[in-house]
């Protein structure tokens, strides 16, 4: 497949967040203030290219050479954990300001669906290299894109519907009409 | 009831939602995956209780996860002996559930601070509303979205026997079992959902 329609497609059409479904608890969750949305989606691009790339050369250098292919998901899942911990203490001794902002989102990150599921995905799809790294961040870049996207329309909902409705119900389908439109973009 | 309503996973609390969302399009496959977490829930919620008084806190969170990943692994490898088609078609989403928020969520709050037997009654009845609410979700975006029900099929491998009805209806809604259904679907359904329980806490 050719390196451009994976980017777009991987940003648009098969979306992570409206097509796969992964990474929906943070969206639900801190969608509410644009400032979380674009913090915890700066925070999951670096854990998730980071990771992917990791799990991406464990997989096919370790793993498939000692036929330890079922180990992948215990694997992967420690390498993100152990990935989200370096980050925390390196950002926290480095870049005070930066831990400020991110710091609260980082542990929430290694139960994050979308990391998982990325790298998961990569090595299910028999990817090159090349193409696993276009994957990996046109993904995070649809994450992040339909993350602003959803918690500015959040922001500005308007208070007059169905108790009911209140909540996660509207969120939902607003997620679904963005769904829609996000499918039928290409 | 009381509990179904108030301590539901999906509805109320809305955790695990990933596969709530993704492997609602079979009536089967939900029932499929909810079980799967019933059983890794169950797993990891004796053996978290079980080794709770010599893990500290600061390391809680990665010891749980390798303790729920191993029961997902053995759950996958399972699956694949035995029904292969069902371990096709769920896919990615089984191995996501060693990240899906639920049995995380109940391994940290209730089985590292209570008795194995408490923490076994807590997986059946957190694991059996999740199953519930699953198989909610898959009957009606199956049943409106492509107008059949599929009882078995992907696990026949095991059982020997097919169940599957088709045209049930006269009508058939495409949109829900698109992933903009899934979303609608899900909405919807909480919306019910709190109403009933709005009705339920005033009575």
């Amino acid at each position: 497949m050719n390196l451009i329609n994976l980017f777009v497609s991987g940003v648009l059409s098969e979306n992570i967040v409206l097509t796969k479904f992964l990474g929906i608890c943070p969206f639900m969750g801190t969608s509410n203030k644009t400032k979380d949305a674009i913090g915890m989606s700066l925070a999951v691009t670096i854990v998730t290219t980071l990771s992917s790339i990791i799990t991406y050369l464990l997989y096919n250098y370790v793993l498939v050479p000692t036929n330890s292919v079922y180990l992948k998901t215990i694997m992967f899942i420690f390498v993100i954990a152990c990935m989200v911990q370096i980050l925390l203490i390196i950002i926290k001794n480095k870049f005070k300001k930066l831990y400020q902002s991110l710091g609260i989102y980082l542990p929430l990150i290694t139960t994050n669906c979308a990391v998982l599921g990325i790298t998961l995905l990569n090595v299910n799809s028999g990817y090159s290299f090349m193409q696993m790294l276009v994957y990996t961040l046109s993904s995070c870049l649809g994450f992040s894109i339909v993350l602003c996207i959803f918690s500015s329309i959040r922001e500005n909902l308007s208070e007059d519907i169905p108790k009911s409705f209140k909540g996660y119900p509207i969120a939902f389908i607003t997620a679904g009409i963005m769904a829609l439109i996000f499918g039928r973009l290409i | 009831m009381k509990s179904f309503l108030k301590d539901n996973p999906i509805f109320a609390l809305s955790l695990g939602l990933c596969s709530a969302l993704a492997v609602t399009t079979t009536f089967e496959k939900a029932y499929m995956m909810g079980l799967s977490v019933l059983f890794v829930l169950l797993f990891s919620n004796i053996f978290v209780s079980l080794i709770r008084k010599h893990v500290s806190t600061s390391i809680q969170i990665p010891v749980f996860i390798l303790i729920i990943g191993t029961f997902v692994t053995i759950l996958s490898l399972l699956l694949e002996r035995f029904m292969p088609s069902l371990y096709d078609s769920l896919g990615v989403y089984l191995s996501l559930i060693t990240v899906n928020c639920i049995v995380l969520g109940r391994a940290l709050a209730f089985a590292s601070k209570n008795s194995v037997g408490k923490s076994i009654a807590d997986a059946f009845k957190i694991g059996i509303g999740y199953t519930i609410a699953m198989m909610l979700i898959g009957l009606v975006r199956e049943l409106f979205g492509s107008n059949t029900l599929t009882f078995m099929n992907d696990i026949s491998a095991l059982t020997g026997y097919r169940l599957v009805f088709k045209n049930v209806l006269p009508f058939s809604l495409s949109i829900l079992a698109t992933p903009a259904g899934a979303f609608i679907t899900i909405g919807i359904l909480t919306a019910i959902f709190n109403f009933i329980r709005s009705k339920y806490e005033s009575n």
